[in-house]
């Protein structure tokens, strides 16, 4: 089918998972909703119609509709995908499946608490800087060449939404696994050299099979990562640091 | 008392976490590696039946020491076979902590690789059953290779395949060790990398091709090779364990 054919308006059907675990009365199942597809439609937009049109006790979670906030993260025939970024017309088909993201808590139908996880994940891998004077903030900071502090930028492109954690069958296998995105911060703070933090030091945070042990390099969280963070290869970073601990 | 402290709270008395993770981390990881470069040169000197009996027979000579010895030792053979065991238990004990054990854990891994339509996931339990199977089919064929070591060479070892109907084993067997190792090769990249790789993306996708490329070249040397034993075992089958003298001729029974 040509876009303009596509941009006329075919019928998307959607099929998405109703569920509200707090309500004993609730049965998990597939609701189905048919809606026309319009030009340069998002599964955000997708959503909002169907909300305002067909059911209005659909619950799903949006914040920045430009892959910024990571609140959109859902798995979409499948795949976990940030759902703002999403657009209809990559699905030829016009069958879109929309299930909630495994791994987190699930609130209500596509909505799942990925704050509350990501928030366990920053205190267990100590997410801040570890320094052994107090900083003095009435002066600057001791400069940190440009090419060094673009590394850590780099990593610091995360933004939660956990994607990487659905996407990943360790995780979902064992709860307790740090996930891609510990990993990513763990290796983020080890560039960063306002950092103190010694191997050993992270050793104690990510040294054991629910850590850098418990990766099996399945590569769903490199491949599926909507900001391209380097994962394969800092995951393979740390697991050589953490790994020559004697 | 340490031991008390740190099996009971995972804990050292000088409160640090333990380094055996990282030990038996690495020790998987080598023990998979050794496994899988033996198992390459292994499916590459069984083949040399394909060159003809002569080379086969030369290569078996050789492997029981006649390069440092007077005279063939068989017992050379079960050594290496003890070896070659004995780092496999190792890796199979290793290994087998990331197995789903839980009804739970089996079901959404099955459920995850079914809709996730994404390879590596799919490999990785491609692997975990492969090495599961192989818990059994590797340790009958170690088993044989470490009691009789005397007994390998072009008759001996086609007979077992045709007679003695090992060729059921040997096929089920062969894909398996392939598959498993070059998948693992592929992992031990992934998982390890390589620290003065400047694209490690691009090597990835290298490394994936030369997997499948290794996955098809071995399968089609190992069964080639399986096939032969087949039609020297079948062309034997009234003559079942004779053995194979070279050149000159045939000699009855294990006097070689
Ligand atoms: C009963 C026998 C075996 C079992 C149960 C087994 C199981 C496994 C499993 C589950 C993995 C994945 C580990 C992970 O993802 O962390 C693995 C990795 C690997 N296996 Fe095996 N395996 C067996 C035998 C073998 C054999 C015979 C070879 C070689 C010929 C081999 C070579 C490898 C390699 C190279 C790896 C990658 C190493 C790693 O991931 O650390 N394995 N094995
Ligand atoms: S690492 Fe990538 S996939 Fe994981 S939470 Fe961060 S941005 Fe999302
Ligand atoms: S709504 Fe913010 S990333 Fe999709």
């Amino acid at each position: 089918m040509s876009e303009k054919e596509i941009g006329k308006g075919r019928t998307l059907t959607f099929e998405i998972l109703k569920y509200t675990p707090s309500d004993p009365e609730s049965k998990p199942h597939f609701a189905t909703y048919r809606l026309e597809e319009t030009p340069g439609m998002t599964l955000f937009i997708a959503l909002n119609m169907i909300r305002e049109e067909q059911d209005p006790d659909l619950s799903f979670d949006f914040v920045c509709r430009a892959g910024i906030c990571g609140s959109c993260g859902m798995m979409v025939n499948g795949k976990p995908l940030l759902a703002c970024r999403t657009l209809t017309k990559d699905y030829p088909k016009g069958v879109i499946r929309l299930m909630p993201m495994p791994a987190f808590e699930l609130l209500k139908d596509l909505s799942v608490n990925t704050g509350r996880w990501m928030n366990g994940m920053s205190k267990r891998v100590e997410s801040w800087i570890h320094r052994s004077k107090e900083r003095d903030i009435s002066v600057l900071e001791e400069r940190v060449e440009p090419e060094i502090a673009e590394r850590t930028f780099e990593l610091d492109r995360c933004i939660e939404c956990g994607i990487c954690v659905a996407s990943c069958a360790t995780a979902l296998m064992r709860h307790d696994f740090v996930g891609a995105v510990g990993l990513n911060r763990i290796a983020r703070f080890y560039v960063d050299p306002h950092d103190e933090r010694s191997d050993e030091d992270f050793y104690e945070l990510i040294g054991d099979d629910n850590g850098i042990f418990g990766c099996m390099a399945l590569m769903a969280c490199e491949d599926h990562c909507p900001k391209k963070l380097p994962l394969q290869e800092k995951i393979a970073f740390m697991r050589r640091k953490m790994a020559s601990i004697k | 008392m340490r031991d008390y402290i740190y099996g009971y709270f995972g804990i050292s008395v000088e409160g640090r976490r333990s380094s055996k993770p990282a030990l038996l981390d690495r020790l998987q990881s080598i023990s998979g590696l050794i496994l899988a470069l033996f198992i390459v040169g292994h499916i590459f000197f069984t083949s040399s039946i394909l060159l003809g009996k002569d080379a086969m027979y030369a290569e078996t000579k050789l492997f029981e020491g006649t390069a440092f010895l007077d005279k063939p030792q068989p017992i050379v053979v079960s050594f290496a076979v003890l070896i070659i065991f004995s780092i496999f238990i190792l890796h199979a004990a290793l290994a087998m902590r990331k197995f789903p054990v839980r009804y739970r854990e089996y079901r959404v891994l099955y459920t995850h690789a079914a809709t996730l339509s994404h390879l590596e996931t799919k490999l990785w339990i491609v692997q975990a059953l492969s090495g599961f199977l192989m818990f059994f089919l590797a340790s009958v064929h170690l088993y044989l290779m470490l009691t009789i070591p005397d007994k390998i060479g072009p008759y001996a070892s086609s007979d077992r395949i045709y007679s003695d109907r090992m060729w059921i084993l040997y096929a089920l067997l062969m894909i398996m060790v392939i598959v498993h190792a070059m998948v693992g090769l592929y992992r031990l990249y992934l998982k390890w990398g390589i620290a003065s790789d400047p694209n490690p993306r691009r090597s990835r996708k290298v490394l994936k091709m030369v997997m499948i490329t290794a996955i098809l070249l071995l399968s089609v040397l190992g069964y080639s090779a399986l096939a032969t034993y087949m039609r020297i075992g079948y062309e034997h089958r009234e003559s079942y364990g004779e053995r194979y003298l070279p050149g000159n001729g045939i000699v009855k029974g294990d006097m070689e």
